[in-house]
């Protein structure tokens, strides 16, 4: 009976990793299929072929250098903004607090075209379109969420006698701030970075809508990309858009598994 | 000798409650002064008061003559050792020791010199280099010291700097802390709760209840001259009876409290000369002494320490009465 429950459970196990590994498994091979097409159970040949179509795209280049500028600059930006939103929830109490919060997270709660549509016809007026700054309006928008939350749950983790206790030592509050607060709340704020940067990096939606055709990004470029060519080039495509993402995560792993992560996402 | 720490009519409230009512003490110079009391009496807050943490609604703190009462913590010539220790993980010990040097923007030698100088003082050379968190209690609170003490303050200001210690280390480090204060001959404000920590370091102490402090005095003092019944029941243990307790008898006296301390009730044999007759209701062993418990004048309960072979339970005994405070309102009258 036991072992039967146990093969049982194995079995599920076994089923669950092929239906999440199983289509990375023929992603990855079919980037590098010759040609694959239904009936045939297995490609014709392997090739590097569709690699250097995508590679040899010159709007891919294009495409990869806006997608790191607009990344890196939304985590800037984004950290800039937030940071000291955060610092405020978690060390003020002012009216509206926990409503602002809650709200800051709603956003995420309604479709994100939705969004975009209303915050497209803003933008026309505004003239904020095909811009820069709209992309990266955008963009941050997305991040926010991760930028207030985590690092606001980290700083209220810092105990308010060892701020006193630099404080005490001679240290104003400006350096208290950088010399204690921002270095024991640094991890979180690594991670919400990182999850910022992935967010941002990730993001074709809201690009398209507001930065197409001039701006565009990785996940953008796919787009097209995938319209024009076989379905070989997406998977090309899929592979170099998950590679940073993967990475960067597995980066933060710790940080995620010890629970910063989840501890950013609590409402107090 | 002049006056290492002045408060003067220091006044606090939080939500509309009085947490410390008008309060003054003077500590002198190389003087190490307890604050004395139950948890909730405003100790704590007259020490956040004296280092910058809390602005006082009035009064003044002046520090070796300065009013300082306006200044932010960070320009106070005070140190603190807290609670918690309060000490900085991501810094090793040297650097948590270094910071307020560091802050103050000594040269470089010189840091080194008094950092090494100080860590020999509080003997933890060996953990220089380790994280706050991969050391002991005892050496996270020298740490907290040595912190406090490189910084030279004009006042050093100490709350329950031994409460998150366990109980054997506790007597070990108290000794060593007086040792230091003395040495360097630095002004000291200490709060705790506790009544031995108190009478162990301090020169004097000020007991406080409800915002106020009842009164100051040395440890010796303290005990055997108590100003208000608060003193008398909080500091030692205490007999108390309602009416006029005299060693000859009771008399009723409406609002009178009369008090004794264990040590002047002496336990005799039965009939002795000019003392009262008393059964023997509990006898508690302490090991080198017994608490006994007599019942005498009909129904009046009173603790007595024996040292010698203590009675047994239901012996009938005389009891002589010593010294009697008597307290009406709280207050100490003839």
């Amino acid at each position: 009976m036991r072992t039967l429950v146990k093969v049982l459970i194995s079995l599920f196990m076994f089923l669950l990793a092929v239906f999440i590994v199983g289509p990375l498994v023929w992603l990855a091979s079919r980037a590098f299929a010759a040609e694959w097409r239904y009936p045939d159970l297995w490609p014709t040949g392997f090739t590097l072929r569709w690699w250097r179509v995508v590679v040899d795209d010159p709007m891919v280049v294009v495409a990869l250098q806006n997608s790191a500028t607009f990344a890196s600059l939304t985590v800037l930006i984004s950290a800039a903004i937030c940071l000291p939103a955060a610092y405020a929830f978690s060390r003020y109490q002012f009216p509206g607090r926990r409503f602002m919060l809650v709200a800051l997270f709603a956003v995420n709660a309604f479709p994100k075209m939705g969004l975009f549509v209303a915050l497209a016809s803003l933008f026309y007026a505004l003239q904020l379109m095909q811009t820069v700054l709209g992309v990266l309006i955008v963009h941050v928008l997305g991040t926010v969420v991760f930028m207030t939350w985590i690092p606001a749950a980290a700083f209220s983790a810092v105990p308010r006698s060892l701020e006193e206790a630099a404080r005490d030592a001679g240290a104003g509050p400006f350096r208290v701030f950088w010399s204690v607060t921002l270095p024991m709340a640094l991890p979180a704020i690594l991670v919400a970075a990182i999850m910022s940067f992935i967010a941002s990096w990730d993001e074709a939606q809201g690009t398209y809508l507001v930065g197409a055709p001039d701006y565009m990004t990785m996940p953008t470029q796919m787009y097209s990309l995938v319209l024009n060519y076989p379905s070989q080039v997406s998977a090309v495509f899929s592979i170099l858009l998950s590679v940073p993402s993967a990475g960067l995560l597995l980066l933060v792993r710790k940080q995620i598994m010890g629970g910063q992560l989840a501890e950013g996402f609590q409402i107090k | 000798m002049t006056t290492g720490l002045q408060l003067e009519g220091l006044h606090k409230e939080l939500g509309g409650r009085t947490i410390v009512e008008n309060l003054s003490l003077d500590v002198a110079t190389g003087e190490l002064v307890c604050l004395l009391g139950p948890s909730g009496c405003g100790k704590t807050t007259t020490l956040r008061m004296i280092a910058g943490f809390l602005e006082p609604e009035s009064g003044r703190v002046v520090v070796a003559g300065h009013d300082v009462t306006s200044l932010p913590p960070e320009k106070r010539p005070s140190a603190m050792v807290f609670q918690n220790y309060a000490l900085w993980p991501h810094m090793t010990v040297t650097k948590n020791v270094a910071f307020p040097l560091r802050l103050a923007k000594r040269p470089r030698a010189e840091i080194a010199e008094r950092v090494a100088k100080v860590l020999e003082l509080v003997n933890l050379t060996h953990h220089k280099d380790s994280r706050p968190g991969r050391i002991s209690g005892g050496e996270q609170q020298r740490t907290a010291l040595a912190r406090a003490l490189v910084q030279e303050p004009a006042v050093l200001l100490l709350d329950e700097p031994l409460s998150n210690l366990d109980a054997k280390l506790r007597v070990r480090v108290r000794e060593d802390i007086r040792e230091i204060q003395q040495r360097l001959g630095i002004t000291t404000v200490m709060v705790t709760h506790d009544q031995d920590e108190a009478m162990a370091m301090a020169d004097r102490i000020a007991v406080m209840n409800d915002g106020r402090i009842e009164q100051v005095s040395s440890p010796q003092e303290l005990y055997s001259d108590p100003q208000t019944e608060f003193v008398a029941t909080f500091v030692g243990s205490l007999n108390k009876v309602e009416g006029r307790l005299e060693p000859h008898g009771l008399t009723p006296e409406a609002g009178l409290t009369s008090a004794i301390r264990p040590e002047a009730v002496a336990v005799v044999p039965a009939s002795s000369d000019g003392a009262l007759d008393a059964e023997v209701v509990r006898v508690t062993p302490h090991g080198h002494f017994a608490e006994v418990k007599v019942k005498t004048l009909g129904e009046v309960e009173l603790v007595s320490f024996v040292t010698g072979p203590p009675p047994a339970e239901g012996d009938q005994v005389g009891v002589r009465l010593g010294e009697v405070w008597r307290f009406r309102d709280g207050k100490r009258v003839r």
